[in-house]
């Protein structure tokens, strides 16, 4: 069984519904973890139904913001589907300002994200 | 890490601000105890979270642009750090030592087409969540001010 450090992943209804571990995603090693983690998910167990819960991040900085854009990049690619959700105001806001609420699919909570998968 | 507290520049507010000077090693994970501080001080001085949220996001930027672009992360070279805080404004310069640049030059993350290249936010975010921000020193320097109504 994989063992992650940054994230906890639950299986939904053959959805991977991903929570992040982290209420600050800030550290340079941290992110770079998590994004091994993130890709794993989607380049070696093959899932092709996913939903990023962001319920427990305060804070995340623009090198995170990259990594999950490569993930995007990466499940689009692989042809899975992804959806965040769960995303406090504050952090919805750093979202809009970098116009990647255009990019990724947002939805309030995770039964919203499950009713679409 | 070096500090030096005192009370210098004129603020609007009827208390003498209270200042943050420091040098920092170009270390990405030399820094959050300063931003830690400044966070703090904030709320000590009755600023809203989500105030403090968009100063935590322009500290985290401008000091990791610093590190990561400015210096190359060179241990040879520091980045300097003041700051200014009171009840209803937030001032910071954070200074590098290395070869400057045009921030005129770089691309604008929003675009459409640069939605999925996965760096270049930093700035952006810096300008959103600040009142003002000036860049000086060739680009080696950033100069950021929140003024809350």
């Amino acid at each position: 069984m994989a063992k992650y450090r940054h994230i906890e992943v639950n299986e939904s209804a053959h959805v991977s519904v991903v929570r992040f571990l982290d209420q600050k995603i800030i550290d340079p090693d941290a992110i770079q973890e998590l994004g091994y983690e993130l890709f794993e998910l989607v380049e070696k167990d093959n899932r092709k139904k996913l939903v990023l819960n962001f319920s427990e991040v305060e804070f995340l900085s623009s090198a995170a913001l990259g990594k999950l854009i490569t993930f995007e990049k990466k499940t689009k690619r692989l042809e899975a589907d992804l959806i965040l959700t769960n995303i406090a105001p504050e952090i919805f806001q750093v979202f809009a300002i970098t116009n990647l609420d255009k990019l990724f699919q947002i939805k309030d909570s995770e039964a919203d994200a499950l009713a679409v998968l | 890490m070096h500090w030096l507290f005192s009370s210098e520049r004129p603020m609007p507010s009827s208390r003498k601000p209270h200042v943050i000077r420091c040098s920092l090693p170009s270390d990405l994970t030399a820094y959050h105890e300063l931003v830690q501080q400044v966070l703090d001080k904030l709320q000590e001085l009755g600023w809203k979270k989500e105030n403090i949220f968009g100063v935590h996001m322009a500290l985290e930027e401008s000091i990791s642009n610093a590190i990561r672009h400015g210096n190359h992360e060179d241990p040879a070279k520091q980045v300097h750090f003041h700051s200014e805080l009171a009840e209803n404004c937030f001032y910071a310069q954070v200074c590098d030592e290395g070869t400057g640049y045009d921030p005129g030059v770089v691309p604008d993350c929003c675009l459409p087409e640069n939605l999925e290249i996965p760096g270049g936010r930093g700035l952006a975010l810096i300008r959103a969540f600040m009142t003002t921000v000036t860049h000086s020193d060739e680009g080696r320097c950033v100069t950021m001010e929140k003024q809350l109504e």
